[in-house]
């Protein structure tokens, strides 16, 4: 029943031992994988990566602060680096990252020190889970008085970018939070923009924010609300803005040209 | 002399041939039952959106009624595949619209459907009955209020579980006062509060009206005005269950409950407070169906109520019922078929640790008829699997998810091999298979030699080497969906069973060790699979040992598809081209 393919090429597929270590730090540890070629790029980037992967689907830890030097990080990579970085949407950015998480914990009984959280797993779906977040928030409310702290979650989409990725704003505390966490999520799209125009491409993204990127060139944070209508991210007081946010958009200055001033009305209207 | 029965008599016959699988059959027989069984098919299944054109499905049953559609692979319910991947339900609305205007029902599963795609049916059907739509994305409540307005004749709108660019409750309001066929009706998923009078009138109007499944924001208050409006309600998804009421508002609803005579299913019941449990206790032993899996009812009450619901077939709840629950459930519920325990925490850490595999036992040994489990537990044993699959042979779907990763038997140790062995040498007819916990290529094996049946088998963090695949592949004769993630093979078993595939609807892989180079080899050596590498940048640029993140391979008479978005690579037909986005023309 099984089928030989004559042309295989032998050199690139190994044979397997019986029992093997377990090891999916991503792509070059497996089996049957010519490794010569990845290693050493992958063991220098994957102690780089670790940190720079715990951007992960809305749960960015609170200590975001060391997000300005990682910043630095995340500059021009080959693009090995880049892979084991992987830039799917948000979700998949702990992949990699926190299967080391996962094989630190199956070791010992302690709990680790950051929350690991692999994507997709456990296998819940995402309506049961954004469900569940929503009816801790509830409970909350009734037990605290004080306002959820359910999963606000937005989908976040750039021009020009192949995905969208999605931000819970409950775990961000301020628009500049917001921001920087925005700016390394899309740094890879914007880089492309950046070396356009610059020289030393790792020079200028450690001075780069998203913010100049916005007001400097060609982005402008969009977000849009309860009633449909997009406006200008920063207009309203934050609490506001969580509350009325729906989607968040990363748009060309040049789309955005039209909103300002009606945006600028709505708020105050809405004063 | 002419053996043929003639087609009128042939058509009487197939009329009798209801089940899709034996439909497929009878059309194999000869060129002319072919013939009649296609021109008198009326329902037609399509597993996988991609594996043949909506063009030719239109042509072979041109007296298609209701078309079922499903689009992206199962793990795409876990976020493992990026959005904008596909499935598409637009290409075949429109053809549908242009060669099948007769049909009367459609049902996607894990498909976008825009607001186009709505209005297409709204205006192209005019016979247009059912919509359900189950995790399906990409429309809002504006395509609804096009359904609701057009479809005259509309019996059934279904959302399950789908995400909705909600714009408000206005939708429902569309509905026109001529309308008054409505069967079912489920918005659950939507978060927009509907106008109560609008909803209300829509009910009154609705004489055989036997499913409604509300959303959360409607209250109490309003489902009893609506309950009094549908005493004859077969199914019903509440609203909310928490709104304060006052004693007499309590004993009216407690009262309206007693009337629903027919009601077999229960569901929604969100943010239920534990003083209301009791307005449910008139209808539980009628209920054969109770989902309380968004109810966060903790264990005493879930006893009081499960301890009356005898007649139970089906049971959806949180790991919040615990062992003890569990063992209500095995002493009240023997006609139980179907139990899924879902995780009230979102991790291992939050997972409730009252809840053990002693619970899942319980009821395999009290349920004579449980054939279907779903079970997320935070450990398991192989005593514990022995002891279910020795009482319950008669299981169909096990799909035990033990949360933490490699996580063995916790009383030995051991890895769950000889536990998932025992599951699958005894349940002879076991169609669907989720393994978890630690579990080594031996499992794998045990798995190949008695798994016989198996159709679909899901896989995550397990084996060691390729053996595994190789075990499963030449070993599930019934194999049809294969899904693995983060488990740590590479090319040879893949390519040494690349035939196989040809015989399964789909296999996903991710996370694993499969090279690009053995992608490529794939798809030139087998041109009815098409083989897509899910990955952000082109695959070209690496070498072609290095694996690749994702893969979803899955046969086809359509080749190459031509909707991909940048992050899916297929490996061109013509080496020349090497590998594209884009099909061959």
């Amino acid at each position: 029943m099984s089928y030989r393919l004559e042309s295989v090429d032998k050199e690139g597929l190994g044979t397997s031992p019986g029992l093997k270590e377990r090891n999916y730090f991503g792509l070059s540890d497996c089996s049957s994988v010519d490794s010569s070629t990845i290693p050493s790029a992958d063991k220098k980037s994957s102690s780089l990566n670790f940190k720079a992967t715990e951007l992960r689907l809305g749960l960015p830890d609170s200590q975001s602060p060391q997000r300005e030097t990682d910043f630095g990080l995340l500059s021009p990579r080959t693009p090995d680096e880049k892979l084991l970085f992987p830039l799917l949407p948000c979700k998949d950015h702990s992949a990699s990252g926190n299967k080391r998480g996962y094989l630190a914990k199956s070791g010992s009984n302690n709990a680790p020190a950051a929350k690991a959280q692999v994507v997709g797993w456990p296998p819940i779906r995402s309506f049961r889970k954004n469900t569940m977040a929503s009816s801790t928030s509830k409970n909350t409310n009734e037990v605290d008085g004080k306002p959820g702290l359910g999963a606000l979650f937005v989908k976040v989409s750039m021009d020009g970018a192949p995905y969208l990725r999605k931000v819970d704003l409950g775990t961000y505390t301020c628009y500049q939070h917001l921001s920087s966490a925005l700016e390394k999520m899309f740094s890879c799209f914007t880089l492309g923009q950046c070396g356009l125009h610059g020289a030393h491409g790792k020079e200028r993204m450690s001075e780069v924010k998203l913010k100049d990127l916005l007001h400097g060139s060609e982005f402008v944070l969009t977000y849009e609300d309860k009633d449909g209508d997009w406006m200008l991210v920063g207009d309203v007081p934050w609490e506001i803005f969580t509350e009325t946010c729906r989607k968040l958009k990363i748009m060309k200055g040049s789309d955005s040209i039209g909103l300002a001033p009606s945006a600028v009305e709505k708020s105050k209207n809405k004063d | 002399m002419d053996l043929r029965l003639p087609s009128k008599v042939l058509e009487h016959i197939f009329s009798f041939v209801d089940s899709n699988e034996d439909r497929n059959s009878v059309s194999l027989v000869c060129k002319s039952w072919f013939e009649t069984e296609r021109l008198t098919r009326k329902r037609v299944f399509v597993r996988n959106c991609y594996a043949v054109t909506p063009a030719a499905v239109a042509r072979r049953f041109p007296g298609m009624r209701s078309l079922t559609l499903k689009g992206k692979p199962h793990f795409a319910d876990y976020n493992l595949v990026p959005d904008g991947w596909g499935g598409y339900a637009w290409p075949w609305i429109e053809a549908m619209a242009e060669k099948s205007p007769s049909l009367e029902e459609l049902r996607l599963k894990r498909m976008v459907v825009t607001d186009e795609c709505l209005e297409k049916i709204a205006a192209s059907f005019k016979d247009f009955k059912v919509l359900v739509l189950t995790s399906c994305e990409g429309f809002s409540t504006d395509g609804l209020a096009a359904i609701a307005v057009a479809c005259r004749n509309l019996t059934e709108l279904e959302l399950r579980e789908c995400i909705v660019e909600d714009l408000g409750g206005d939708w429902l309001s569309y509905f026109p006062e001529t309308l008054t066929s409505l069967v079912s009706l489920d918005f659950s998923c939507l978060d927009s509060e509907v106008k109560l009078s609008d909803l209300e009138r829509l009910v009154s109007r609705s004489p055989n009206l036997k499913s409604l499944k509300l959303n959360r924001a409607v209250s109490l208050d309003a489902l009893g005005s609506l309950l009094r409006l549908a005493p004859q309600l077969v199914e019903l998804g509440t609203g909310s269950f928490s709104d304060k009421l006052d004693q007499e508002a309590v004993s009216k609803l407690a009262q309206v409950f007693t009337e629903l005579k027919e009601l077999k299913s229960l569901s929604g019941l969100w943010d239920v407070l534990p003083e209301y449990i009791p307005l449910l206790y008139s209808v539980c032993p009628g209920l054969t169906s109770l989902n309380l899996s968004y109810a966060t009812v903790q264990m005493p009450d879930l006893v009081e109520l499960l301890s009356r619901c005898s007649n139970l077939q089906k049971l959806w709840v949180m790991d919040l019922i615990e062992d003890k629950g569990l063992e209500a459930v095995a002493s009240s519920c023997k006609e139980l078929r179907e139990l899924r325990v879902f995780p009230s925490g979102a991790d291992v850490d939050e997972t409730n640790v009252a809840m053990t595999e002693q619970g899942l036992v319980s009821v395999s040994e009290a349920c004579p008829n449980l054939e279907s489990v779903l079970y997320f537990c935070a450990q398991f044993t192989n005593a514990a699997l022995a002891t279910i699959a020795k009482t319950r042979p008669n299981l169909k779907c096990f799909r035990l998810c033990v949360i933490e990763p490699f996580a063995p038997d916790h009383k030995t140790h051991q890895p769950l091999d000889e536990g998932f062995k025992a599951i699958v040498e005894s349940c002879k007819d076991l169609q669907r298979l989720s393994v978890s916990g630690l579990l080594t290529d031996k499992a794998f094996e045990y798995i190949g030699t008695h798994g016989k049946k198996l159709r679909m088998l899901s896989i995550a963090f397990a084996g060691d080497s390729d053996l595994m695949l190789h075990h499963l592949l030449s070993g599930c004769e019934s194999l049809n969906k294969l899904e693995i993630r983060d488990c740590p093979f590479g090319d040879t078993a893949l390519l040494e069973n690349a035939a196989k595939l040809e015989t399964m609807r789909s296999l996903w892989m991710s996370s694993c060790g499969v090279s690009f180079g053995a992608c490529k080899l794939m798809s030139e050596k087998m041109p009815k699979l098409n083989v897509e590498v899910i990955d952000e940048h082109t695959p070209e640029t690496r070498p072609d040992s290095s694996a690749v993140e994702k893969i979803y391979i899955y046969r086809t008479l359509a080749g190459p598809r031509l909707d991909m978005p940048e992050f899916v690579w297929t490996i061109h037909k013509n080496p020349e081209i090497g590998v594209s986005h884009l099909a061959i023309e």
